[in-house]
């Protein structure tokens, strides 16, 4: 079987290997490097020089030694098995890695990323002279409790369906159908797809359905449409890492893809703990059984961290052309930059910004252009909605990564080092964030509830009031302002506190309902008009400030579980009466002022 | 297998690195035995090969070095180390070499000195609480076996002080557990050093540490492996013989410095302040070192400290420290000067394993609720005096005057402590209630209503504070 291309190595400089006689060789083919047979790609192609990067450690290769290329591009392995899985940069499973060599990774381990020997139980959707088109879907398995594998022909086959195998259990690798075409094409239960490329789908269509994440900030300021993009910049330990992880437990996405690109080993831990003991509150099952997490960190060889990002996208589009609504999480977006600047600094690229190479901002359109809301090659709509986390360096947001990323993604939620100073999580600053899906999701949140473009509007505006305020506070303290401003002060407080801050490790509040959210808006929006009448017809802002009421909507929402929102209106009532008592108070003041001026006789 | 050859002479030499042409056989990463006329060995590795040319970083410097008369040989292997529990209570030059007087260490293990990256699936989330004696660190900011979490000083703050403190304030365990320190030194002083030694030699249960020295006047590319062999040690005692490892290293800016120096001899383009594009990478190569493993009994906890250059957290060094290890202790400038010790600073310290290894069944239930809270208040402390600083206190609200009376509270009873005080979890828990009670309870939403019930102190706002 020797169609594999030869060559030597002729040096070595880190990760990037130089190798002459790979005649015929294709840039971005595998490369398979010294006597371990380590995985490369090839970057460069220069006469007869074939610049290579090794996705693994490479210390001992030598000059002289020899490296194979088979002519196929470096290519994932689709099929089922991928859910529930953990896998490196180059989707070599981790747990098959360790129960061959213990708990360190060494260099040269070949594994199947997907289990060989495991029998699915599949069902045919289509029968013998069907006609299959590209991307048709050939049958079913199930994958996990929570995910339906669609059997897919390939985006590059069509014809009439010749065969295909009953119900009954198969390995990934027997054949299982045969299409009749242009090229005869025998298919299994896997197949692969280049690492690189992105699938194909019908069109992009609008999506008009939010991503709901259970994170109140997010999805009542700063929502995010199915098939949108996003960016969580911010400094270390300011909740990157945690925002993500709240968003791939809780929102309500088909499947997470799960990326861990050049960040700590023990987040990764983290997730394979939690994920399988925690419940997904929409499908009953564990969310494991809907996740794949691709961890590469950061003390895993660099290269491999560049290719990690492109893993876990093409895993998300192969779920997405089986109709599903795919949420990808990459953290951090950074360190895949940062292994692009250092390939490219060893390469001897001219460097611009920072030591980026110039082609940083190309290669983070390309990431990020394939999230969207489409219409799949068979006809179904799925989505893949992308969030990244960006590192800048000093936490200073005008850095190139930022930058750049902003002007590919439609949510910017900035994190703020002052509010994750105070413990304020999820310390998304409500300033300086943006979204531009409001208008392409209020028409679903409408259909809940008509009213929650005003309340969410009324809400904004009064934390950015007490922003323009605070400015003013600065200078003269508070008591200096007017008491209607220093009502707003106080309302933003109770918002700030009672809404905004949302605590992941709170069992009653690590994610929070869309009725539960606006059901508590509500009440602060409430409780701020009714006291602003109150104020208005004379009554002191401390007796407002001073109800049980206040404090007591303020700790509602670690208090009443998403299940009995119900509750809720309990408090409304309490809060209102309370307000009203005030309110009958100033009336009946009023009156007898009125009384004593008339005079009696 | 060992490459026989032996190499004569030096092609060129260019800071740490000396170039060596017409190898032939040579792997990149491979140690070489560099000799001298005058009999003097030096150790070095590949960082870069061709068909012509090796070149070689030099760990004890180039220094006197000259071009000729030079053998040179492959070893074929990478820089390994001999690891034994003897090494205990003995000292080593940074590549693990003892300078102690005493004979070189005999073992059968031999492991490589760079470590190999721990699989994700392996490792055990760390979840054991550490009582440190500190309130700042055990309140607000838990260490936990296994966590890698630094210490962010300035120059002239007590940074090596309170590091001794915790090794011996952590050293108490229960029985059947071991416990040890390996300590590492890049270029400090020797009264650094010496300090560290008497400290842990004083306390009887540290006795046995291993040290790694790589001094001030040592050269300073050796202090590029001198974390690394420490390392390399505590591994094999935790995750082969069972033990609790803490390892401190100091100060990580000089281990950083080293970094640039050879990064601009080998003319490679530098990223901020001239520190080489993979100084990210390459400390997250010793900082995840740290951790637990499933199955094993030992744990190895990381104590970097690192000296921020003109107390600037946003430096490089303590930036990308920040972002790859799990919190830190920064000290801060403000509360030395007020002579607090320890003077962490409140709001930017962080301990990211905190949330799992605390509470009911590891320390008390109340202890993310204080935590939280006496974070959100400090901050709102922090936030009143700079308002008092502009209109003066006698404009402020009542509510924002107890504040301020918490503040110092805070500092005065709950940060400070003296440097051989060693308090108890309750204890610490204890005076952050008694901190939190000068202010009413309906300030205190953090916490729940529960807790407020059963630990707040109803009188404690009005009586006159610190009375008990
Ligand atoms: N939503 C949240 N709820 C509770 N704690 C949080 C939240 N977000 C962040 N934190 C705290 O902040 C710490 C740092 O967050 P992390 O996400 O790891 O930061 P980053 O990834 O930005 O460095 C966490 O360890 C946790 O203690
Ligand atoms: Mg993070």
């Amino acid at each position: 079987m020797d169609d594999l291309i030869h060559g030597l190595v002729t040096s070595v400089n880190g990760p990037i290997v130089r190798a002459r006689g790979l005649t015929g060789v294709s840039m971005l083919d595998i490369a398979e490097v010294g006597p371990d047979r380590l995985i490369g790609e090839v970057i460069k192609l220069d006469g007869d020089v074939a610049i290579i990067q090794v996705y693994e450690d490479n210390t001992g290769l030598k000059p002289g030694d020899e490296v194979l290329s088979s002519g196929r591009p470096l290519s994932v392995l689709l099929g089922p098995g991928l859910i529930s899985n953990i896998y490196d940069g180059i989707q070599r499973p981790l747990v098959d890695i360790a129960n061959i060599l213990g708990s360190y990774i060494k260099k040269g381990v070949k594994v199947s990323p997907l289990d060989t020997t495991r029998k699915w139980l599949f069902r045919p959707t289509v029968k013998p002279g069907d006609r299959i088109d590209p991307g048709a879907i050939i049958g079913e398995i199930e994958e996990t409790g929570s995910v339906l594998h669609r059997v897919m022909a390939p985006p590059d086959v069509s014809g009439t369906l010749d065969w295909i195998a009953a119900e009954g259990s198969y390995t990934i690798e027997e054949d299982i159908y045969r299409v009749k075409g242009s090229a005869d094409y025998s298919g299994k239960l896997s197949s692969y797809w280049p690492v690189r490329k992105k699938r194909p789908f019908k069109n992009r269509k609008k999506s008009g359905i939010p991503l709901i994440t259970g994170q109140r900030i997010i999805d009542t300021f700063f929502p995010i449409a199915k098939g949108g993009t996003a960016v969580i910049p911010g400094g270390f330990g300011t909740g990157k890492t945690m925002t993500q992880h709240a968003l791939a437990k809780w929102c309500d996405a088909d499947i997470i893809i799960h990326i861990g690109c050049g960040e700590r080993g023990n987040e990764m831990t983290d997730v394979l703990n939690e994920f399988p003991k925690l419940i997904d509150p929409r499908s009953g099952r564990p969310l494991m059984e809907r996740t794949v997490m691709i961890a590469n960190t950061s003390n895993m060889p660099v290269p491999a961290r560049e290719v990690s990002i492109y893993t876990g996208i093409t895993i998300a589009e192969y779920y997405r052309d089986m109709g599903y609504h795919v949420a990808v999480m990459a953290d951090s977006t950074s360190r895949w930059a940062e292994a692009l600047r250092e390939l490219s600094s060893r390469l001897g690229d001219m460097p611009a910004e920072e030591g980026f190479p110039s082609y940083l901002a190309t290669r983070l359109a390309e990431f990020y252009e394939r999230a969207g809301y489409i219409e799949t090659l068979a006809g179904m709509e799925g989505s893949i909605t992308t969030i990244g986390a960006v590192s800048p360096p000093g936490g200073d947001f005008s850095e190139p990564v930022t930058q750049h990323t902003t002007r590919f993604v439609r949510c910017f939620w900035a994190l703020d080092k002052v509010l994750a100073d105070a413990r304020h999580y999820p310390s998304i600053s409500w300033i300086d964030s943006y979204t531009e899906y409001i208008d392409e999701v209020r028409s679903w949140w409408n259909d809940l509830d008509s009213s929650w473009y005003g309340t969410r509007n009324d809400a904004m505006h009064i934390l950015l009031e007490d922003n323009r305020l605070q400015q003013i506070v600065k200078l003269v303290g508070p008591d200096a302002l007017p008491v209607a401003e220093q009502l707003i002060l106080f309302s933003a407080e109770m918002i700030k506190n009672g809404f905004l801050q949302q605590n992941s490790f709170d069992p009653k509040d690590m994610h929070c309902s869309p009725d539960k959210q606006l059901m508590l808006l509500k009440l602060f929006v409430d409780f701020y008009h009714e006291a602003k009448r109150l104020i208005a017809s004379g009554i002191d802002l401390k007796r407002i400030t001073s109800l049980s009421a206040a404090s007591e909507i303020i700790r509602l929402k670690s208090e009443i579980d998403n299940s009995e929102i119900d509750r809720i209106n309990t408090h409304e009532q309490e809060m209102k009466s309370q307000l009203s008592a005030l309110g009958a108070e100033a009336a009946k003041k009023t009156v007898a002022a009125a009384g004593g001026t008339d005079g009696t006789p | 297998m060992m490459n026989e050859i032996e190499y004569t002479n030096l092609a060129a030499i260019n800071g740490p690195l000396v170039f060596i042409d017409r190898v032939r056989n040579v792997g990149f990463g491979e140690l070489v035995e560099i000799r001298s006329g005058s009999g003097q060995l030096r150790l070095g590795q590949v960082v870069e090969i061709d068909e012509e040319r090796a070149v070689v970083q030099v760990f004890e410097g180039t220094s006197g070095l000259p071009l000729e008369g030079i053998k040179t040989v492959f070893l074929g292997k990478c820089l390994e180390m001999p690891v034994s529990r003897e090494m205990l209570g003995r000292v080593f030059d940074g590549i693990g070499r003892p300078v102690d007087g005493a004979p070189q260490v005999t073992s059968d293990i031999m492991m490589d000195v760079n470590g190999l990256p721990i699989n994700p699936y392996s490792r055990e989330y760390p979840r054991d609480f550490i009582q440190t004696g500190i309130s700042a660190i055990d309140g607000m900011n838990t260490l936990i076996r296994g966590q890698k979490l630094p210490i962010f000083s300035g120059s002239g703050m007590p940074h090596n002080m309170i590091a001794a403190q915790i090794a011996r304030q952590a050293a108490i365990l229960t029985a059947e557990e071991e416990f040890t320190v390996v300590f590492a030194a890049m270029g400090v002083k020797f009264d650094v050093a010496n300090f560290f030694i008497e400290s842990f030699e004083k306390s009887g249960a540290l006795g046995n540490s291993a040290i790694f020295l790589s001094l001030a006047d040592a050269p300073s590319i050796e202090r590029l492996i001198t974390p690394r062999s420490a390392l390399t040690l505590a591994e094999y005692l935790a995750f082969t013989e069972g033990m609790h490892v803490l390892v401190i290293l100091t100060d990580m800016s000089n281990y950083c410095e080293s970094l640039r120096e050879l990064s601009s001899s080998r003319g490679e383009i530098p990223s901020r302040k001239g520190y080489p594009g993979y100084l990210y990478s390459d400390l997250a190569s010793i900082y995840e070192r740290a951790g637990r493993i499933k199955g094993k009994q030992g744990s190895i906890t990381q104590i970097p400290i690192l000296t921020m250059p003109s107390d600037d957290i946003s430096h490089p060094i303590p930036d990308l420290t920040g972002y790859i290890t799990e919190g830190q202790i920064v000290l801060e400038r403000e509360l030395f000067n007020k002579s607090i010790y320890p003077p962490i600073a409140g709001l930017p310290s962080l301990s990211r394993l905190m949330k799992d290894g605390i509470g009911e069944g590891r320390t008390r239930k109340d202890h993310a609720g204080v935590a939280a809270q006496l974070f959100a208040c400090y901050a709102r402390v922090k936030r009143i005096r700079a308002l008092a600083s502009i209109v003066g206190e006698e404009e402020l609200t009542a509510l924002d005057r107890e504040y301020l009376k918490f503040g110092s509270l805070f500092e005065m009873e709950y940060l400070s402590q003296g440097p051989d005080e060693n308090r108890t979890i309750e204890t610490t828990l204890d005076i952050g209630w008694r901190v939190l009670s000068t202010l009413p309870a309906e300030e205190l939403y953090r916490i729940s209503r529960e807790d407020i019930q059963k630990y707040y102190i109803p009188s404690a706002g009005a009586e006159s504070h610190g009375a008990d």
